[in-house]
């Protein structure tokens, strides 16, 4: 019948991905559509309020990653990305200096300077983009940047390999948004 | 016979946002849908102000000082700034989980993840979290199929969820929020000061000028004085109370909410785990601290191609497109219309079919109506089935 293959890019700071899928199956293009892996499940890491409002992450290692990446990678990745959150969020000389500052231009300011917490998203969404490739891609998993979830969770997506699967090339990140 | 027919649709994020906001100017700005107190509030603001530089500027600046108006001024384009701000920022709101999220954190997947401790059941809808030695319980937004981060809240009116939610304020026409909160507390602060200052230079002037030539001559030649003096004396209990109360919470590091619900109202020993226990501390924490990004990307771009074999039939329509969906467009433009509309499509569609190849950043109105995007490949696909 109709072999409707419907594809949808998505551009979301900076970088654009593109999920491809169809009614029979869906395959995410990784690295080029040259292999296809399938999503097998997804695992979000939870918010740690312990210390308050701040965002942090669950360093908790979740189950269904136990047989596909060391628990101590693992670890070291929410650690940091929870240290450059802090480091955004602190409450310093330099924030106070960028409140007064922005206060005394009636906030016009922000038209054309970027916040310091914007300038540490950058640098999260790289180091998320780095991960991805040198770590979790080749171990069949991807780390969605929690900006794109509300900074509620960290999204792992699961992918079942089939066939050999390389070092992704690509740069994108996907988040695959369909239901099976 | 039979041609491919590419069709693409380049859409802003904000259209397809699920919600009850107003979006204006491509996606830059967000509002609630009710704007009407807000535009009285600009024309209580922009009026008053405007009779101000008129009528009494002019002799106050001659017979007093030069510096008079131009405070004025500079406290004018201060409390505009504030406003317009507050009205037209992101207040902070969460967006919905997609589904998979939803089914792994949702009242049932914390059950099966066990983060129930054994022996104890805490209602589904309710998770405890301790923060700084205090428990806090997390609700469960059925809308929005998340568990609130705490002092968020669901604002019934933009059907939201807002972090460190204050309240809605209709004279802002938006919800105060994280993201606003500081806009606002200053933008009543302004408004208390230029209330205060247009309130006093009325009754200066009103003075001197009625040494001169008396005061009813007085009123007969500056009318507007009148009214300016009728508008900042109502305004002037509400703004500056609002103020004083604001600048209490503050000091508390407390939302409206908190103290409306009575949260941390001290009965059972339960205290504000979020305040540092210090005002300049808590002050600094609300009014100077980070600028947090917004969690909507509002003017992220949304392609949806679709390619599909289409019969080229003997009549003179084949350069229709199966996939268009709605044939009416929203009545307003900007309003983001509630997704009830089912797509349903005839293989000839005349009329409103969007312009397929070239992208849509300028056009107003979209023509789709806002599905959420889990659904689109399964819509879209469907769509296709139907069509044959």
């Amino acid at each position: 019948m109709s072999d409707g293959i419907t594809q949808q890019r998505f551009q979301h700071r900076d970088r654009s991905y593109t999920v491809y899928g169809n009614m029979a199956t869906e395959f995410h293009n990784l690295q080029e559509l040259r292999r296809s892996a399938s999503l097998a499940t997804k695992v979000f890491i939870q918010r740690d309020y312990t210390e308050g409002t701040t965002c942090q992450f669950q360093t908790k290692f979740p189950a269904e990653l136990d047989s596909r990446i060391e628990r101590q990678l693992f670890e070291d990745t929410v650690k940091t990305l929870n240290n450059y959150y802090t480091e955004a969020e602190k409450i310093g000389g330099q924030s106070y200096l960028e409140g007064c500052l922005a206060c005394a231009t009636a906030y016009i300011i922000f038209l054309c300077m970027e916040t310091r917490y914007e300038k540490v998203l950058k640098k999260i969404s790289r180091y998320i983009q780095e991960q991805n490739e040198k770590m979790y891609a080749p171990r069949g998993l991807l780390i969605t940047d929690p900006i794109e979830r509300g900074m509620r969770v960290i999204e792992i997506s699961i992918f079942e390999d089939r066939g050999s699967s390389g070092s992704s090339s690509s740069s994108s990140s996907t988040s695959s948004s369909s239901g099976r | 016979m039979s041609a491919i027919m590419v069709s693409k649709k380049v859409l802003r994020k904000w259209e397809k946002l699920p919600g009850k906001n107003t979006f204006c100017c491509d996606g830059r700005v967000m509002m609630a849908r009710q704007k009407g107190v807000f535009y009285l509030t600009l024309f209580l603001i922009v009026g008053t102000c405007a009779l101000f530089f008129a009528f009494e500027c002019p002799y106050l600046a001659v017979h007093l000082s030069p510096a008079i108006p131009v405070f004025a001024i500079v406290l004018f384009f201060f409390v505009m700034a504030t406003l317009l701000r507050t009205s037209f920022s992101d207040p902070g709101v969460l967006p919905r989980a997609l589904p998979d999220e939803a089914t792994f954190s949702g009242p049932r997947g914390e059950a099966a993840n066990g983060n129930v401790p054994a022996g104890q059941r805490p209602p589904p809808r309710i998770r405890n979290v301790q923060i700084n030695n205090q428990i806090v319980k997390l609700k469960y937004c059925y809308t929005c199929k998340i568990f609130r981060p705490p002092r968020a809240s669901h604002c019934g009116i933009c059907d939201n969820c807002v972090e460190r939610f204050d309240h809605h304020c209709p004279w802002v026409g938006n919800c105060v929020g994280k993201r606003n909160y500081r806009y606002f507390y200053l933008f009543t602060l302004s408004l208390s000061l230029l209330t205060i200052y247009i309130f006093t230079f009325d009754i200066v002037h009103v003075v001197l000028r009625s040494v001169d030539s008396g005061f009813v001559n007085t009123l007969k030649d500056t009318p507007g004085t009148v009214l300016e003096v009728v508008v900042c004396f109502f305004t002037l209990w509400s703004v500056v109370g609002l103020t004083g109360f604001h600048t209490y919470l503050v000091s508390l590091n407390q939302t409206t909410n908190e103290d409306i619900k009575g949260s941390w109202s001290g009965k059972n020993r339960v205290q504000n785990p979020y305040s540092h226990r210090n005002i300049m501390k808590n002050c600094c924490e609300v009014l100077c601290g980070p600028m947090h990004p917004s969690a909507l990307d509002r003017r992220g771009e949304l392609i949806e191609l679709a390619l599909a074999p289409v019969p080229i039939p003997a009549s003179k329509n084949n350069k229709e497109n199966p996939q268009t969906t709605k044939t009416t467009a929203p009545l307003i433009p900007n309003e983001h219309t509630p997704d009830d509309v089912k797509s349903s499509i005839a293989p000839e569609t005349e009329g409103d079919v969007e312009e397929k190849l070239s992208p849509l950043e300028n056009k107003p109105p979209p023509s789709e109506p806002p599905t959420p995007p889990p659904a689109d490949p399964a819509e879209t696909t469907a769509v296709l089935e139907e069509a044959f």
